[in-house]
Formats: structure tokens, C-alpha cells, sequence
């Protein structure tokens, strides 16, 4: 691997020599696991290979979702569950203590209802934004371009970026002494402050998840729209369709399937909003970026006002949301999946 | 079957390698300038003059202390040794060194004025000692004032002249605000308190916000709607996030900053020769002109495995010669009478400023208020800041009214004692 | 050029300009500056020494103010271009400042002290990089120590989550037992579970299980990922059953027929995975920064971290450290980026 080997055939003995151990070892997992087989049936070879990952699984995501459900129900500020006292569905009854349910400051939790309405409304707009802007991408890397694969890794690149090096390079921009205010400042505009404005925040956190993650979208878009054949189009340039309806006729129904997943995956992706709005914003100014993650978080985790209990409850009825949600796409799925059979 | 093995092979090699060894002493420790290489060179020479004892720096940010630390002390896990500002909130947690370092009444002449900030309440134990002792206060920015041409405030100004002078300059200057103060419920307790606020109630638990306190946030809060104080970094955060607004001051687009002595250094090298700018003390209310103490302290843990290497460790940092290094080299005020009575600390910069800003540290600490210095042993300090700062921030941001935002706080901070059990 | 050009601004069917060739450009041109300007304006900035950083209105690129070792003065003097009282300007070397004057001389002749009111004087600046910002991080903190730490997690965790995932697509995907639906909708339901809402019971579990402080205590909560068996499986679903039935014929053991049959063909999906597994792994903090507290532990997001004190934040090391962080995720994407954009078209994700 690490010298240049000339002549393919080295290169092919070098990595047979290097797959070698590993086929050993799939080789030396094989006679137990025949045993077993031969012991529970090819059926039951299902559990076999279906039980590592439902191991891990179990241990570090469902443990985690029942423990958070206990956890729910008690109260106090202890940290471990032996030491909380149960409270029952206090912890709820607080979150839902409202004296008008349209005003989120009457309510006892009014910052949990504030990240509610905010997280509502990004996901709203940020999926609506994502959908037009990537389908709009996806449609323009489509055409026949020069330097194609360059244009494609313009837009994917930020996807791979962590969203904490996101939020820092925005926020490097966006605030008081940053490149947006320079660019204007050139323009003899005034320096204005972005990120104390509560509907730029706002804008901005779209803006920046946009930024971050349209790329990936716009990838799945595009490969829809490249297994479209490509003489659908030549028909109906030979009808003299309008593009315009070549495109509601045509590219749009076909691109359908792709586009519910990527609906439903920014939807999902959408409603967890985190890391790089606590880097962009820290939620603020006031609660204007406050979403549920983070108010989860900071209740549960790092706020000087900790509290599990209330954290937990906020949680469960976020994962009922996502849990629809995900029933929405496993619909969808199933769908695609019997259009596919046919 | 053997992948598992194999992994499981391999994790136990790795807990081998990462559990700790008899003698290692951990200090989980944050730096907010260069006090984290000067304490790397001290537990250098502690562990040649202790060839026995392995000392490991682990330098986190103060956000690991804050948020991650109590967590972890919650479990049971947690480092032998940490720095933290949080130190009353945590108490419970810290080790008694009382029986094992080797003069308990060195640590009491020396240290006694603080060793309630870090203990419960009513034990006499010994968790640590103050590495820097703090004083909130202001920073002016002398020569955009002489440009302006207008004479800094006098030492018993208040806050109002504070006000008024520094908005002549700021329309002389054009500099975007006039004053500014760090996202902190500490230091806004600062003002508060000269104006007669008192958060500690009769039973010694909050009492509600009073009318000191409240005359004070409602002029911030004005003073923040005219412009004069800095909005940005009051609402660039929600919940009680921290906050600092140095960088518009060393910027030099601020004629006047309140934060406090910790800034010393940091300003000292940022600033160079850019401007002139003082230390002013903290100006006055109608009850006081205090500023608020505070501090980092280096406390034991009780989850340790080896508290005799801990205790040598910390007593070994705690010799006078030791603090009066640290706090020469860091620009610290040191925590230690002995250090501090004999006087004669030779700050080891050559910024004029710095050296006349530490001078005027050192005298500000004069006018504490008895409620001021109350506080950093109080039990609902950071409760009573958390909630301040997270509705005043609201308020700013537009979201409250001020009579709301005072109702909440003292709503919250009545459910976290609700929530504590006590 | 012209061949090059008009090659680059070849139109639709080459005929004249239509209105969505125009909207094409405009979209490509101002997509590269909106998404390539924030990194090279943050790679830049990552070179700017502290005083550079918090300057307003902010350079592009990097600047330091002259210095000019001056006769009779030990320590270097920074030089400022000097309005001269008649109205012409000297280059002057600044010994000390009182107040709004600043007292000079003249490089050339040191001798003679020059009094310029401050606002007559403008540095001289020159173009450097602080490389100090880079260096210092890396002979301080354990630089290679955190790589090593963020390699071996990224690796591991990798590897595991190809080979548990792979399997359990498997067994979802090509064998009809009791339950699976139900095990298909667990992992449905917790595929979008983010893990900030888990994060006190998952902590306690990583702390009773002794994996605090263990990078076995990050790797492990994120291997089983939904996401992984949801793609692997939408795959597998692809590959015809005769091939199994067939292997099955020829006496091949179920192991045999994942490994030899069903992990080949699987491979375009199996790139994905690894690609985006290497890419969350690498990036991971909030977890990482929870569970590991000792240095020798910290990978590199972690210790990147280390830079927020409590009062001030080391900006220029933080920029510096994450320009060296994004670097392997930059050359996976130049290397890989064939795996990635065909992966996606052919995975479960279509």
C-alpha cells in the first residue's frame, strides 16, 4: 500500500496477501457459526446475525429511550435514578401548565413552548427552502455542464463539514466585525449587528442549515433525475412540449419518489436542530433560536437550573413527534418498496 | 464469535492502559490566559522534588467545568483535583483535606476568608484554596475620553455620571455604544448590589427580587434601549450562557467596560500600546460602590483514589512562596493573607496599565459591601445569577417586559428550590 | 482561451443565450462564492495574529505591523508612515505613546525625538502569517496524541458499524422470520433519535458500564446506527433471492453467503456508509467532549475545545486547529468523491 507498485499484477498479490488474514479469519468464524446453524436452522440464522447490532442497539439506544422515560416521571435534581423520587406525570402536567395555550409566556415552561413555536416554524420554512433549493441545484448540475463533478463538489463539500466548524465559520462571518460587514462597509453601509436582531438570527439559522446540508439533498435530487431516460425528453422535444410543461409532466412525477425521501429526511433532520445553531447563536438573542434540542439539552444538562425530570419529559414528546414522522416515511417506503416489485 | 473476543480483548487492553495508576494525580484544569502553562511548569518541578507522584494536567474549556464537572461528580467520576468557579454549588463533592495536609492551621490563617466559599454549610473542612481571587470593576478607555475632552469620573462617581460621561464621549467618538458588561449574572450582581439589592433572605434562602435590585435593572434595561450599554452580547445567547464583551474594548470601540480583574492580562496583551486605558473601580449606587468578589478555586475531589498524593500536591501549591509565583507570572490576585499582607507581589509584566490597573484592584477591594462578599458562599448564588440573566437577556432581546421578567425570575429561582428538596 | 472559454460557456443545444442558461450561471457562480468564500475567508483568518482578528473594518488577508530595530533601544519599534507638520509624510519608528502623542524617531537618525499626535499616524503594514497560530497548538497540546485518538475512534467505530450494520441488513433483508417487522420498526422509529435527547440516561449507562473515560465509550453508542441498516437493507433488497437459493444449493453455510455473496455485491452501499461513518465519527464533539476528560483521551474536536476559557476565548487557535481538522475530511471528499455522488444514486436512498 504505501510503495507505488508499478505492474498490476504486484498490486493484486499485495492485496490478496493483505485480504489473506481477514479471509482466515471470516473463514475461522464460520465453523462455529456452522454448528449453530446446523443446531437452529437457517431461520434461525436471522437472529444470529441480527443480534450484535441488536445488542448495541439495545444497550446504548433503546435502554437509553426506556431509562428516559422513567426518568420522566420523577423529580429532584439527583442525577442517578436510585437517588429521584417519582413525581408521576408532574413533570408533564408542568410542561403542559398553560394559562392560554396560544401565548407561550402564560405558560409555567414558557421556554419550552418558545423552542416548540421556533422549532415549528424553522422546520416550516427550512424544508420549503431546502426542497425549492436543491431541486433548483439538482436541476442545474442536470444540464449539460462543463466540469460537472466541480460544480457537484461546490455544493456537497459543506455536507462533510462537523457543524461546530459550521457555526464557528458563520458566526466568523455574521458578527459585528465579520465579512458581511465589510463587504457592506465597502458599500459605505453601517456595520449592523446580525446576530442581535432576532429575525436575522432566525434567517440566519436557516440560512446556515441550508448552507450545511442542501448539498446532500440536492445529490439524492440529482440522482433521480439522471435515471429519468433521456428519451422521455427526446419525445416530447419532438412534440414541441414547452419545457416548462416537460417539467410538470415529466421530470416532476418521476422525480417523485426521490423527493419524498429527501422531504422526509430534511423534515427529520430539520426538527433535531443543534450543534451549529448553540455555535451560530446559542439560541439567542432572547429564546428567538431556541429550539427543542438544545432546550432539552440545557434543561437535562448544563443549565445552572438543571432538572432531568422536565428534560426527559420534553424528550418523550419530541420522539412521539419524530416517531410519526418516521411512520410517515416507513408508509412511504413500503409504498416504493411494492412499486418496486411490481 | 472471535471479532467479539478479539474486541473484547482489545477493550480490555485499553481500560488497562487508561486506568489510573497508584500515584497519579489528576487536576482538570481550565485557563483563561497564560495560568495554564504557568501551572504545567509548577507540577513540572512538584513531580522532580516528588519523584513518587504523577501529576496530569488535563486542560478542558470552562464549559467542560461548568456544564460537564458536576455530571460527572453526580457519577462519582470526575478528576482528583479541578479548578472551578462554581465552587459552593458543588460542595458536596469536594474532599476534606483537613486531616491530610500537613499544617491544618496554615490553611486556615492563609485561606480561612474563603474556605466557606467551597465547603457546605456548618462543616469546617478544608476542600482547596482560592488560585486567583477576583474583584468585578470598570475599564475606561482613557484616550478616547481625552479625545473627547471629557475628564473621567472621580473615584466616588456613579453610575449615572459613569453613564452620562461615557455617552458624551461615545457621540464625540462615534464609537457604536458608550458602556458595556459582560453577560454574567455575577457581574451585573455588581451594580445591584450598590443600589441596595440583597438576595439573601431571612431563612437564608432567596428572597425575592427587591426594590435595589429592581431600580437598577430597570435602568440597565433603559440604558440598553437608548444605546448607551452594548446590547450584542446580552442577546447573543439564550438561557444564562457567559458571555464577555472585551473584544469591543480592546477594540477600542468602547469608552467603558465592566467586567473585572481577571481581564488584566488578557487586556494587557491585546491592547498594547493602542490606547490608554484604566482601571476604574466600580462606581456607586445609592447604597454602595461595590464590586463583586469571586474566584477560581483548586479544590479535591472526594472520588479520589489517592488523596495522600493529592494533599501533598495541593500543599505543595499552596506554600507561599508557590501562590505568590503564580499570581506574579498569571497577573492574578492571589487568595492567600500571607501573601497579600506582606505585600511587595512583583507582577512580572512591563505594561504600565496592567501594573496601575492591579494597584487599583488591590484598593477597590476596600469598599466591598458585607452583602457582596456574602455571596460567593451562598448556596443559591449561581441559581439567583442563572435566572437573572436568562430573563433579563429575554427582556433585552424584546421578548418580556421588565415587571414580567421580574415576576419570572423570581418564579424560577423559587422552583429551583422547589426542585432541590431542601 | 477562447476554445476554453466557449467550451466553459457552452449553452443549452448551443443556440443563443436562453434565459436559463443565464439563471444556470448565476446560480453555479454565486454558489461557489457563497459556498467556498467562508472556508477561504476562515483559512485566512486562522493566520491573523489576536490584536488582527478583533480588528474592524477586518483584511483578507493577514497583517502584522512593521517593526525596525532602532539604534540606542533594545527592543524593536513598531513603524508608522507619520503626517510631518509640513504636511509631508515620513516613515518613523514609535518609541513610547503618553496619552494622544506618540513619541518617534526617525530610523535613520535616531537621535532626535519627534512628537506626533497618534491620530497623524498610520502603521506600516506588511503581509505575514502567523504561523504561530499552528505551531504553538501543535507543540503544546498532544497533537498526534488527539489524532491518534480521533483516528483510532474514527476507524473502529467505522469497521463495527460496516460489519453489525451489514448483518443485521442481512438478516432484515433476506430472511422471513417472527419479529422481524417488529425489529424493522424499532429501528425505523429510533432512526432520527437525536442523541442530545438521550444524553443523561445514555450517560449514566456509559458511566455504570465503567466506559467513562474510555474511547470505547464513544465508539460504542454510535455504531448500531439506524441509518446504516435502513441503507444497507433498502440495498440488499435489490439483490436477487436466486443467488442465495443457489449458493444454498452448493452447500454454502449462511455466513458463507453473507460474507461471499451478499458484502460484494453490497459494496457500492457499504462505501456510502463507510464514507459517511468516517465523516460523523471524525466530526462528533458534543459525545466525545462528555465522555473523555483526560488529555491522553481527547480526540481532536475534543481538544480543539480546550481553547474557551472562561472569560476569553482563544480565537486565533481555535481557527488554526479547525483549518487542521478539516483537512482529512477535505482529501476523503477529494478522493472519494466518485463513491460518494454514485453511492447515493445507487443506495436505498433513490
Amino acid at each position: 500500500m504505501t510503495a507505488p507498485t508499478p505492474s498490476p499484477t504486484l498490486t493484486e498479490r499485495l492485496g490478496s496477501l493483505l485480504m489473506a488474514p481477514v479471509h482466515l479469519l471470516m473463514r475461522a468464524i464460520d465453523i462455529p457459526l456452522r454448528a449453530v446453524q446446523k443446531a437452529a436452522g437457517i431461520g434461525g440464522m436471522a437472529t444470529v446475525f441480527l443480534a450484535p447490532n441488536m445488542l448495541i442497539f439495545g444497550i446504548f439506544v433503546l435502554l437509553p429511550l426506556v431509562i428516559n422515560f422513567v426518568y420522566s416521571m420523577t423529580g429532584g435534581t439527583a442525577f442517578f435514578l436510585t437517588e429521584r423520587q417519582f413525581v408521576g406525570a408532574d413533570q408533564y402536567a408542568r410542561l403542559f401548565q398553560c394559562a392560554n395555550y396560544l401565548d407561550p409566556m402564560s405558560c409555567q415552561e414558557d421556554a419550552f413552548w418558545t423552542a416548540v413555536g421556533n422549532t415549528f416554524w424553522f422546520v416550516v420554512l427550512q424544508v420549503s427552502l431546502m426542497i425549492l433549493t436543491a431541486l433548483i441545484t439538482a436541476l442545474i448540475l442536470n444540464r449539460d455542464l462543463a466540469a460537472r463533478s466541480f460544480w457537484r463538489a461546490v455544493f456537497f463539500f459543506p455536507v462533510l463539514l462537523s457543524p461546530v466548524v459550521v457555526g464557528l465559520i458563520w458566526k466568523w462571518i455574521l458578527q459585528r466585525q465579520g465579512l458581511l460587514n465589510f463587504g457592506l462597509y465597502q458599500f459605505g453601509v453601517e456595520p449592523y449587528t446580525w446576530l442581535t436582531d432576532r429575525n436575522w438570527t432566525f434567517v440566519a439559522t436557516i440560512g446556515v442549515s441550508l448552507w450545511a446540508h442542501m448539498g446532500f439533498y440536492a445529490l439524492i435530487l440529482l440522482a433521480g433525475l439522471q435515471a429519468i431516460p433521456k428519451d422521455l425528453y427526446e419525445a416530447a422535444e419532438m412534440d414541441g412540449t414547452k419545457p416548462a410543461r416537460v417539467f410538470w409532466r415529466i421530470t416532476l412525477p418521476l422525480l417523485m419518489p426521490n423527493l419524498l425521501v429527501v422531504v422526509v429526511l430534511a423534515l427529520i433532520r430539520a426538527v433535531q436542530i443543534f450543534d451549529e445553531v448553540y455555535v451560530l447563536t446559542g439560541g439567542g438573542p432572547g429564546t428567538s433560536t431556541l429550539y427543542l434540542t438544545q432546550y432539552i439539552y440545557e434543561t437535562g444538562f448544563a443549565s445552572a437550573l438543571r432538572n432531568p425530570g422536565l428534560a426527559a419529559a420534553a424528550s418523550i414528546l419530541m420522539g412521539l413527534v419524530l416517531v410519526v414522522l418516521t411512520l410517515i416515511q416507513l408508509g412511504i417506503g413500503q409504498r416504493g418498496e411494492k412499486k418496486g416489485k411490481r | 464469535m472471535k471479532t467479539k473476543s478479539l474486541l473484547a480483548g482489545a477493550a480490555l487492553a485499553l481500560l488497562m492502559s487508561t486506568a489510573a495508576h497508584a500515584g497519579d494525580v489528576r487536576i482538570m484544569w481550565y485557563s483563561d490566559g497564560v495560568e495554564g502553562d504557568v501551572m504545567k511548569d509548577l507540577v513540572g518541578r512538584f513531580m522532580k522534588e516528588n519523584p513518587g507522584i504523577n501529576v496530569i494536567l488535563d486542560n478542558v474549556s470552562y464549559s467542560v467545568v461548568r456544564e460537564q464537572l458536576p455530571v460527572q461528580l453526580e457519577a462519582g467520576n470526575g478528576p482528583d483535583i479541578a479548578r472551578v468557579a462554581q465552587i459552593k454549588d458543588n460542595s458536596k463533592h469536594w474532599l476534606d483535606l483537613r486531616p491530610l495536609v500537613k499544617d491544618a492551621k496554615y490553611w486556615d490563617d492563609n485561606f480561612g476568608a474563603q474556605a466557606d466559599w467551597m465547603r457546605p454549610d456548618g462543616s469546617n473542612q478544608i476542600s482547596g484554596f482560592m488560585t486567583q481571587i477576583t474583584l468585578t470593576g470598570g475599564f475606561a478607555n482613557k484616550t478616547l475620553f481625552d479625545q473627547a475632552g471629557v475628564p473621567l469620573p472621580g473615584p466616588k462617581a456613579t453610575w449615572d455620571e459613569w453613564a452620562a460621561a461615557a455617552k458624551k464621549v461615545k457621540e464625540s467618538q462615534k464609537t457604536p455604544f458608550s458602556m458595556a458588561i459582560d453577560r454574567s449574572g455575577h457581574r451585573l450582581t455588581a451594580p445591584l448590589l450598590s443600589y441596595g439589592a440583597n438576595y439573601i433572605g431571612k431563612d437564608g434562602k432567596p428572597a425575592p427580587l427587591d426594590k435595589g435590585a429592581k431600580d437598577f435593572l430597570t435602568k440597565f434595561v433603559g440604558w440598553v434601549g437608548d444605546g448607551s450599554f452594548s446590547k450584542d452580547v446580552w442577546v447573543s445567547a439564550a438561557g444564562n450562557t457567559y458571555r464577555a464583551a472585551a473584544d469591543d474594548f480592546i477594540n477600542g470601540q468602547l469608552p467603558f467596560y465592566y467586567s473585572g480583574s481577571w481581564q488584566v492580562a488578557n487586556l494587557a496583551t491585546k491592547i498594547g500600546n493602542n490606547f490608554d486605558w484604566v482601571a476604574t473601580g466600580s462606581p456607586c449606587g445609592p447604597a454602595a460602590c461595590t464590586g463583586m468578589p469571586g474566584g477560581a478555586a483548586l479544590v479535591a475531589v472526594k472520588y479520589t483514589k489517592n488523596p495522600k498524593e493529592v494533599a501533598a500536591l495541593m500543599d505543595w501549591l499552596a506554600q507561599e512562596k508557590i501562590v505568590k509565583e503564580f499570581s506574579e507570572r498569571t497577573l492574578f490576585l492571589p487568595g492567600h493573607k500571607g501573601v497579600v499582607d506582606k505585600g511587595g507581589l512583583d507582577f512580572k509584566t512591563d505594561n504600565a496599565f496592567a501594573k496601575a490597573a492591579l494597584t487599583k484592584y488591590v484598593e477597590a477591594s476596600k469598599t466591598t459591601a458585607d452583602t457582596a462578599l456574602k455571596l460567593p458562599g451562598w448556596r443559591w448564588s449561581d441559581t439567583v445569577y442563572a435566572a437573572i440573566v436568562t430573563r433579563v437577556g429575554q427582556t433585552l432581546a424584546g421578548e418580556l417586559k421588565l415587571e414580567d421578567a421580574f415576576t419570572r425570575i423570581d418564579a424560577d429561582i423559587a422552583q429551583k428550590v422547589k426542585d432541590s428538596g431542601l | 482561451m477562447g476554445v476554453a472559454s466557449r467550451f466553459i460557456l457552452r449553452r443549452r443545444g448551443g443556440k443563443s443565450w436562453h434565459w436559463t442558461d443565464i439563471v444556470t450561471w448565476v446560480w453555479l457562480v454565486g454558489g461557489l462564492i457563497i459556498m467556498f468564500g467562508p472556508a477561504v475567508w476562515l483559512a485566512f483568518s486562522s493566520f491573523k495574529t489576536p490584536a488582527a482578528l478583533a480588528e474592524f473594518p477586518p483584511s483578507i488577508l493577514p497583517y502584522v505591523t512593521s517593526q525596525a530595530t532602532v539604534q540606542g533601544y533594545d527592543k524593536p519599534l513598531q513603524l508608522f508612515d507619520a503626517k510631518m507638520p509640513d504636511g509631508s509624510t515620513k516613515v518613523l519608528a514609535e518609541v513610547r505613546r503618553i496619552g494622544l502623542v506618540a513619541q518617534m524617531v526617525d530610523p535613520k537618525a535616531p537621535g532626535e525625538i519627534v512628537r506626533v499626535n497618534i491620530n497623524d499616524r498610520t502603521p506600516v503594514r506588511s503581509v505575514s502569517f502567523a504561523t504561530e497560530n499552528y505551531t504553538t497548538p501543535f507543540t503544546q497540546f498532544d497533537f498526534l496524541q488527539y489524532l491518534w485518538n480521533s483516528v483510532f475512534v474514527t476507524v473502529t467505530a467505522t469497521l463495527i458499524t460496516l460489519i453489525v450494520n451489514s448483518m443485521a441488513a442481512f438478516a432484515l433483508s433476506k430472511y422471513e422470520f417472527r419479529g422481524r417487522s417488529l425489529a424493522m420498526l424499532v429501528i425505523l422509529a429510533t432512526l432520527m433519535v437525536p442523541l442530545s435527547v438521550i444524553m443523561v440516561p445514555l450517560y449514566s449507562i456509559i458511566s455504570s458500564l465503567g466506559l467513562f473515560n474510555n474511547l470505547w465509550g464513544v465508539i460504542l453508542p454510535t455504531v448500531a446506527t439506524p441509518t446504516g441498516v435502513f441503507i444497507l437493507r433498502q440495498y440488499m433488497l435489490t439483490i436477487p433471492d436466486e443467488l442465495i437459493d443457489a449458493a444454498r444449493m452448493d452447500k454454502a453455510s449462511e455466513w458463507q453467503i453473507y460474507w461471499r455473496i451478499v458484502l460484494p455485491l453490497t459494496a457500492p452501499a457499504l462505501a456510502v456508509l463507510a464514507i459517511f461513518s468516517v465523516v460523523w465519527r471524525w466530526n462528533d464533539f458534543l459525545w466525545p467532549l462528555i465522555v473523555l476528560s483526560r488529555r491522553e483521551l481527547y480526540t481532536l474536536q475534543v481538544g480543539l475545545s480546550i481553547y474557551s476559557g472562561e472569560l476569553n476565548v482563544q480565537w486565533h487557535f481555535i481557527l488554526a486547529m479547525t483549518v487542521v481538522t478539516m483537512i482529512p475530511v477535505v482529501l476523503v471528499f477529494i478522493f472519494l468523491q466518485r463513491f460518494i455522488t454514485t453511492g447515493i444514486a445507487g443506495t436505498g436512498l433513490k
